[in-house]
């Protein structure tokens, strides 16, 4: 049985999401400043992984892989719900998201 | 051909919406540009043969996770052009390190083989399933404990996002416990003699004693119109 995959082959999908990963670390870089855009690079980088597990299970013909990006998808949605309820309580508590402001338990 | 053609489509709008959300000003338009990154990818994992994670990445995040993230953008009062200035600033440090970063995948992609031990441990999809159920064997089988973690771990999460997000406010009605179990039937119910003929309407409706109502309630919504008159005669004396 040939993968879905062969048409492609593997090296345009890891070039993708190598490219996506960094620009998800280049999220995070330019930034600096909104926590908002910073989980979303967060996604883009858990984007990127979920992109090799799925390219590198239709290679192999594995199927943990894309059980591996299940789990994946779940930790991503847990980690949006939990950092966006943080991002909530500081805005009513401070009026303010900026990540430079966050600094209350610095020595 | 024509699925070389589909993934490169797919790739291009892929990564353009993924620049376009971290250098779009408007972080609204970033949230939207991160649905249309989600639906791209999820149109590769199509072409690479996951289906079901291809529905699942558009149902999860783009009808759940993104969705929370413009909820939150619109619901916080944020002034978006105040935190877009240390953009020029960092930009050269994070084009080298992207570059950097990007050299450094791209290097490790065109020099790689797989060990040869790894080819005994593949867990092989049995033909004639659909992916979806190859899937859900897989899952319900193999990977059985980390599905109940991974439950576990969306259990927590809710749990937390409620705990820290719950305002407890002080207006509206709630349970007191205490009071209700310490009740007796005296303060519950109130026995009244009516005389013959007459409707119970007349007398103020079914009534609970006034004393049996919690500091909660609006004083004068409760009780007949004598217990009002009372009411509001203790009210003005005091």
């Amino acid at each position: 049985m040939t993968p879905a995959i062969a048409p492609i082959g593997l090296g345009p999908y890891l070039v993708v999401s190598a490219a996506l990963l960094v620009l998800g670390v280049l999220g995070i870089f330019l930034n600096r400043k909104n926590i908002i855009i910073i989980l979303m690079s967060m996604e883009l980088i858990l984007l990127a992984a979920n992109l090799n597990f799925v390219a590198f299970s239709s290679v192999h013909g594995d199927l943990s892989g894309q059980v591996m990006v299940l789990f994946v998808l779940t930790i991503a949605a847990a980690e949006a719900a939990i950092g966006l309820a943080i991002v909530t309580v500081y805005f009513r508590n401070r009026g303010s998201i900026q990540v430079e402001d966050v600094t209350m338990m610095k020595g | 051909m024509l699925a070389q053609v589909v993934f490169y489509v797919f790739a291009a709008v892929l990564l353009m919406s993924a620049g376009m959300v971290i250098s779009v000003r408007n972080p609204v338009h970033a949230v939207l540009f991160l649905i249309l990154a989600f639906f791209n990818a999820s149109g590769l994992f199509l072409i690479a043969g996951a289906e079901f994670l291809a529905m699942l990445l558009v149902i999860v995040y783009v009808g759940a996770v993104a969705v929370l993230f413009l909820f939150v953008v619109m619901m916080l009062d944020v002034d978006f052009t105040q935190l877009r200035e240390g953009l020029q600033r960092n930009a050269p440090i994070g084009a080298c390190v992207g570059a950097i970063l990007f050299a450094e995948l791209v290097m490790a992609v065109s020099n790689w083989t797989m060990a040869p031990a790894s080819a005994g441990v593949s867990v092989q999809a049995v033909p004639g399933l659909t992916n979806t159920a190859a899937l859900g064997t897989l899952i319900y089988t193999h990977y059985v404990l980390l599905f109940q973690a991974c439950g576990l771990v969306l259990l927590v999460a809710m749990i937390g996002a409620i705990v820290l997000t719950l305002r407890q406010t002080g207006s509206g009605r709630r349970q007191n416990i205490e009071k209700q179990h310490a009740r007796t039937r005296e303060e519950t119910l109130e026995l009244v003699q009516l005389p013959l003929g007459e409707n119970v309407l007349e007398q103020g409706g079914f009534l609970r004693p006034r004393t049996s109502y919690y500091e909660i309630a609006a004083p004068g919504s409760y009780g007949s119109a004598e217990q009002r008159k009372e009411a509001e005669k203790e009210e003005t004396g005091a």
